[in-house]
C-alpha cells in the first residue's frame, strides 16, 4: 500500500515535471502527446490473434484478409486517436472567486485550428483534486468548445488550477490518447462564511455632531429589500401591499455611523473561525449597505461601501497569512 | 446508450448473424431472432429491463448450452460453435449497457463475420466482408462518441475512410506475412461445407453416373503450354483394386502399400496447375500418369496422388505429368497376385467367357482385344440411366442381358473378364476431358467423371484400356454432351453449346476462376513461388520486406493525419491588404502606432498628408465596415483588397517624420 502510494506520487511528481504550469492559451504538442492501448484495445488484439490462428489452422483466405484488415484498421486507428488531440489549443477561462466550500466552475476553452473537426474530446480535472465531472465535447473545425468543470474547493487562499488531462478515444476506442495541462491560473477562494455573532456594534462617523437622524429628501438613494436589524421607521410601507416584500429606505448620508469589523474582536478562538466571522460580517455588513471597514493584523481596509470595497475585504480575508 | 446507437447495434447485429440462420437449427434461429426483436423493440419503446433477468439470463444461457447438445450431441466443433455463438451474442445483448460491453459485442461481430468464411469463401463472401466490416466499424464510432448520435452519413463516411486507410496495410499484409502450412490443431471433424459431389473411395454400378449428373466445379486446369488432345485428358484418381462381387474398392495395395510404383517417361512432362475444389478426400488428380508428388503429398502404389489430410478447402497445386509412359513394367509378382483376385464364385458365365478367350491360346494383348472388340461389336448402349442391377451376378446381367451401362459399368465387367482369364488388372477412376473456360485455362466438372481400366502387360506394364472409349468413342473426343442423346439427364453446362446463359456462366466461371487462383489459393506454397519471383526467397526477407513496407505505409499516413492537423495559417486577406496599406504609409514615414485604431491612423494620415486623404478615410472606414460590424459581402471584400492593394502614398518612400 505504502509502496503503491509512494509510487503513484513519483509518477505524479514525474508528470508535473513534465508538464509544467504555461500561460496563455497553450498548444497541444506532438511530444506531450501520450497514447496506450484501452482495455478494449487489448481485448480487440486478443481477438484478432484468435482470429490470425483460426485462419491460419483453416488456412482460410477470406479469414486472412479479415484479420489483416482489422489488424491494419487498429494501426490507422492508432494515428486517428492521436491526431484527434494534436494542435489544439488549451486554455481556462478566469474563474471569479468563489466561497470555501462552494464549488468552482471551471470553463476550459478548447480551440480546433485545423481543418478537421475533432470529435469525442474530454477534458478531466486530475485526480489530486476532487473534480465533480468531466465533459466530453465536439469541436468544429476552425471553432471552439468550451467544457465545464466544477472543482471542489475546501481551504481560503489561492488555488491554483488543477492540472488538466485531455483525452481522447476516439474514432474506435481501442486507444486513448491524452496530455496533461497544467495552468498557470488559480482561483481565489475566500474563506468560508461562518459564525453566529453579530454585526459589532457601529461606532460615529467621521463627521463630528451630525444630526443621527436626519431624512432629508434630497439624500434620498433608493429602495432595497429589508434585512433583519434594519429600524422599522425606515421601512417603506407604501410599496409593500405592491410587491409583497418588505423594502427600506436607503440614504446617502456620509455622516453615517461608521462599522469596524475587527479581527481582535470576533469572539472566539482560532485563527480561521475568525476570518469565517469576518466574512459573514463583510457580507451582511455589504448587505445592508453599511460603511464598514476591515482590521486585520498587520493591515486595515479604510471605511467604506459598495462592491469593490466588499470585494476587497474578502480578497483580503482569503489571502491573509498568520 | 441513445436509442439511435442501440437500434443500430442490433440491426448491425442482425445482419452479420444472417447467414448463419439456414445453418443452425431452427429453434436456434428462432430464439436468436425472439430476442434481438425484443431489444429492438425495448430500445425503440423505452421498455425497461424485466424483473429478475438476471437470474433468468442465467438460465436461458444454461439451456442453450443444453439445446446445443441435444441438437448436435456436442458444444463444439464448427456448427454446434457457430449456433451456440448465435445464442451467446444475442444474450450478451440484453446486458450490453455501457461503453465496455459495446466493444466486446462489437468485437465479436467481427468474429461472427469470420465464421461465415468456415462455410463459404465465394466472392459474394467477400461482398460481404466488406459490406459488414465497413457497419461494424461505423457501430465502433458510433459507441465511441458518447453523448449526440452522429448522422449516420458521417458515421459511414467516417468507417468508409478508416477502412481505406487500412486496406493498404491488410494487403501487405495478406501478400507478405508469412503463411504456415496446415492445421495447427487439428480441423473438427465437421469442418467445411457439407454434401459435395465428387468421386467416392469405393465404385458400384452407378456411383458415376450419380456424379456425372452435377454441373458443379471439380477442378480447374491451367497449363504453361497447350493443353493436351481430348484424347488424352485422363485426370487421374483413386485406383480400385479389390473387388467383392459388388462394389470396387481401394484394396491391401492401395491402402497399406508404401512403395510408389517407377515409371518410364516417353516424352517431357507437361507442367500445369491445378485448382483442386474440396471434396474432402485424401486424394489429388492429376493428368495420367503424375510425374511426381507436389508438397504435402505423395504417389500412392498405383501412381495416383494422395494428400495426407482430406482436402476441405479449395487448394491449387503445380503438379507435372507425363502423357505417354511406361509404368511399372517390372511390377512384384504378389502385386499381380492381388490384381488376378477375383471372389470364390459368381458371375459364371463371364468367367466362362473370359475361359474361353484364354483357352483359344492367345496372348494377354488379344484377350483384350477381344474384349474390347466384343463391347464394340454387340448392341451395347452409353446411358446416364441404364435401369437397376439386381441380384447376385450384376456382372453376367450387365453382359449378357440388358447391355446397357454408364463407365463405371463398363470398367468393372472389363477389368472382372481380365481378371477371370488371369491377366492382372485394376479400376481407375478419375476424370475424363474439360471444356475451355473464359481465360486460358479447363473447367473440369463433376458431369466429366469417369472410370477406366488398366491391364499389366508384360514388358509394356501397366496399360491404360478404356472399354467406354469402345462403346462411345465420341465420349472421349467430346465430353459426356457429346455422346448422350437429348433424352438422356446430361446436365446443361456439359451439353456444350454458345447461348447467352452459357456465356454469362462461362464469364462467371472465369471470374471464380481468378478469385481462385489469386486469392483464395494464396497459401504458403503459392506465397513462396510469389515472392521468390520478387526476389524475396526466405521468410526472413519476407518478414524484413513486411517490416519496412508497414513501416513506410504507416509513416505516410501519419504524416497525412499529422499534415491535415496543422493550425490553418489564418490571415484574412482583408486584414492582409489593410496591413500592407500600413507598410506602403510607414514607407512613406507614417507608420502606424501600436495603439492605433485604423480609423485614428486615417485622421492622423488625413492631417499629415492632406493629398490622399479620401482615400486612406475611404478604405479605413471601408476596413472597419467589413471587419468588425457586419464580414462584407464577397464583392466589397473583393473590392477592398484590390483598393487596398492599389494605393500608393503619392511622392514615394520617405524617411519617417516626427509627429
Amino acid at each position: 500500500m505504502a509502496l503503491t502510494q509512494r509510487l503513484r506520487a513519483r509518477t505524479r511528481a514525474w508528470i508535473d515535471r513534465r508538464s509544467p504550469p504555461q500561460t496563455g492559451p497553450v498548444r497541444i504538442h506532438r511530444r506531450r502527446l501520450y497514447i496506450l492501448p484501452t482495455r478494449g484495445g487489448a481485448w480487440f488484439g486478443l481477438l484478432l490473434f484468435t482470429m490470425l490462428l483460426g485462419s491460419m489452422n483453416y488456412s482460410n483466405s477470406l479469414g486472412f484478409a479479415l484479420t489483416f484488415l482489422l489488424g491494419g484498421l487498429v494501426l490507422v486507428a492508432m494515428h486517428h486517436t492521436h491526431r484527434n488531440l494534436l494542435n489544439l489549443t488549451v486554455r481556462a477561462a478566469p474563474v471569479g472567486p468563489v466561497f470555501a466550500g462552494q464549488p468552482a466552475l471551471l470553463a476550459v476553452m478548447l480551440h480546433n485550428p485545423a481543418g478537421q473537426s475533432r470529435l469525442a474530446v474530454a477534458v478531466a480535472a486530475d485526480d489530486t483534486v476532487d473534480a465533480q465531472d468531466d465533459a466530453v465535447t465536439d469541436i468544429p473545425a476552425g471553432g471552439d468548445a468550451i467544457c465545464r468543470l466544477s472543482l471542489t474547493t475546501r481551504a481560503r487562499g489561492r488555488l491554483p488550477l488543477p492540472r488538466l488531462k485531455i483525452s481522447t478515444l476516439f474514432p474506435m476506442g481501442l486507444f486513448r490518447a491524452w496530455t496533461w495541462i497544467r495552468l498557470d491560473q488559480s482561483v481565489l477562494v475566500y474563506p468560508r462564511p461562518a459564525g453566529r455573532a453579530p454585526l459589532p456594534p457601529a461606532s460615529p462617523g467621521l463627521v463630528e455632531g451630525a444630526d443621527r437622524h436626519r431624512t432629508g429628501r434630497e439624500d434620498f438613494a433608493g429602495l432595497r429589500r429589508y434585512g433583519r436589524g434594519d429600524p422599522p421607521r425606515l421601512i417603506h410601507w407604501k410599496s409593500y401591499p405592491r410587491t409583497g416584500t418588505l423594502m427600506v429606505k436607503q440614504f446617502d448620508d456620509p455622516r453615517q455611523e461608521t462599522l469596524w469589523l475587527d479581527f481582535a474582536m470576533v469572539p472566539g478562538g482560532g485563527v480561521e473561525p475568525r476570518l469565517s466571522q469576518l466574512t459573514r460580517w463583510v457580507q451582511e455588513a455589504d448587505r445592508r449597505g453599511l460603511v464598514y471597514g476591515l482590521r486585520l493584523p498587520g493591515a486595515e481596509i479604510p471605511p467604506d461601501r459598495g462592491a469593490p470595497h466588499r470585494d476587497r475585504c474578502l480578497r483580503s480575508l482569503a489571502l491573509y497569512a498568520d | 446508450m441513445p436509442t439511435e446507437q442501440r437500434l443500430r447495434l442490433i440491426a448491425v447485429l442482425a445482419l452479420v448473424m444472417a447467414p448463419h440462420l439456414v445453418r443452425v437449427p431452427v429453434w436456434v434461429s428462432l430464439f436468436t431472432g425472439a430476442i434481438l426483436g425484443w431489444q429492438a423493440m425495448a430500445a425503440w419503446r423505452d421498455w425497461p429491463a424485466p424483473a429478475r433477468w438476471l437470474r433468468l439470463r442465467l438460465l436461458l444461457a444454461l439451456a442453450a448450452f443444453v439445446g446445443v447438445y441435444a441438437s448436435y450431441g456436442r458444444v463444439d466443433g464448427q456448427n454446434a460453435g457457430v449456433a451456440l455463438l448465435m445464442l451467446m451474442l444475442a444474450l450478451k445483448l440484453t446486458e450490453t449497457h455501457r461503453h465496455r460491453d459495446m466493444m466486446i459485442l462489437l468485437g465479436l461481430c467481427y468474429f461472427v463475420v469470420i465464421t461465415h468464411f468456415l462455410f463459404s469463401q465465394e466472392i459474394v463472401m467477400a461482398v460481404f466482408l466488406g459490406l459488414a466490416g465497413w457497419l461494424i466499424t461505423a457501430c465502433f464510432i458510433d459507441a465511441n462518441h458518447p453523448g449526440r448520435a452522429l448522422p449516420i452519413r458521417d458515421l459511414l463516411r467516417r468507417s468508409a475512410s478508416l477502412l481505406a486507410q487500412a486496406l493498404p496495410l491488410a494487403v501487405l499484409l495478406f501478400v507478405l506475412f508469412p503463411r504456415i502450412p496446415g492445421p495447427l490443431w487439428g480441423l473438427p471433424s465437421d469442418s467445411g461445407a457439407s454434401a459435395r459431389t465428387g468421386l467416392s473411395d469405393s465404385m458400384e454400378p452407378g456411383s458415376i453416373s450419380r456424379v456425372a449428373l452435377s454441373d458443379a466445379v471439380a477442378f480447374r486446369v491451367e497449363f504453361e503450354g497447350d493443353p493436351p488432345p481430348p484424347a488424352q485428358r485422363y485426370w487421374r484418381g483413386p485406383v480400385f483394386w479389390s473387388f467383392d462381387g459388388r462394389r470396387w474398392t481401394t484394396g491391401w495395395p492401395g491402402r497399406f502399400l508404401d512403395a510408389a510404383p517407377d515409371y518410364r517417361p516417353q516424352t517431357a512432362p507437361i507442367r500445369y496447375r491445378l485448382t483442386l475444389e474440396p471434396h474432402d478426400q485424401d486424394w489429388l488428380l492429376a493428368l495420367d500418369l503424375p510425374a511426381r508428388a507436389p508438397a504435402n503429398a505423395y504417389r500412392d502404389a498405383a501412381g495416383s496422388l494422395r494428400t495426407r489430410e482430406p482436402i476441405s478447402q479449395r487448394r491449387a497445386f503445380t503438379l507435372s505429368s507425363v502423357p505417354d509412359y511406361v509404368l511399372q513394367p517390372d511390377s512384384p509378382p504378389d502385386l499381380l497376385d492381388y490384381a488376378r483376385r477375383l471372389p470364390g464364385d459368381g458371375n459364371p458365365q463371364a468367367r466362362a467367357l473370359a475361359r474361353q478367350w484364354r483357352d483359344r491360346d492367345a496372348g494377354p494383348a488379344d484377350v483384350v482385344t477381344a474384349a474390347l472388340t466384343r463391347f464394340r461389336e454387340q448392341p451395347f448402349r452409353y446411358t446416364l440411366q441404364p435401369g437397376a442391377l439386381r441380384g447376385e451376378d450384376r456382372i453376367d446381367q450387365f453382359l449378357f442381358d440388358t447391355r446397357a451401362g454408364f463407365c463405371e459399368h463398363y470398367a468393372g465387367a472389363f477389368v472382372f473378364l481380365m481378371r477371370a482369364a488371369g491377366i492382372p488388372a485394376r479400376v481407375v477412376t478419375g476424370y475424363q476431358g474439360g471444356s475451355p473456360g473464359l481465360g486460358d485455362y479447363l473447367i473440369v466438372r463433376a458431369a466429366d467423371a469417369h472410370a477406366w481400366a488398366e491391364v499389366w502387360l508384360e514388358g509394356r506394364g501397366w496399360v491404360r484400356v478404356d472399354p467406354t472409349g469402345a462403346v462411345a468413342p465420341e465420349r472421349i473426343e467430346s465430353g459426356l454432351g457429346g455422346s448422350m442423346g437429348a433424352d438422356e439427364p446430361v446436365p446443361y453446362l456439359a451439353r456444350g453449346g454458345g447461348d447467352l446463359l452459357r456465356r454469362a456462366q462461362l464469364a462467371w466461371d472465369w471470374a471464380n476462376a481468378g478469385w481462385n487462383r489469386w486469392f483464395l489459393a494464396y497459401g504458403p506454397e503459392r506465397q513462396r513461388d510469389f515472392l521468390a519471383e520478387l526476389g524475396l526467397p526466405d521468410v526472413r526477407s519476407m518478414i524484413l520486406a513486411l517490416t519496412l513496407l508497414l513501416t513506410a505505409v504507416m509513416a505516410l499516413i501519419g504524416t497525412i493525419l499529422i499534415w491535415q492537423a496543422r493550425p490553418r495559417g489564418g490571415i484574412d486577406p482583408v486584414q492582409a491588404a489593410w496591413l500592407r496599406l500600413c507598410r506602403r504609409l510607414a514607407a512613406a514615414g507614417l507608420p502606424r502606432r501600436d495603439d492605433e485604431g485604423p480609423l485614428d491612423y486615417a485622421t492622423r494620415v488625413a492631417r499629415a498628408r492632406p493629398d490622399c486623404a479620401t482615400t486612406v478615410s475611404a478604405l479605413a472606414r471601408e476596413y472597419v465596415a467589413i471587419r468588425y460590424r457586419h464580414g462584407g459581402s464577397r464583392q466589397q471584400r473583393r473590392a477592398f483588397i484590390r483598393e487596398a492593394r492599389g494605393f500608393r502614398p503619392p511622392g514615394g518612400p520617405r524617411r519617417p517624420a516626427r509627429i
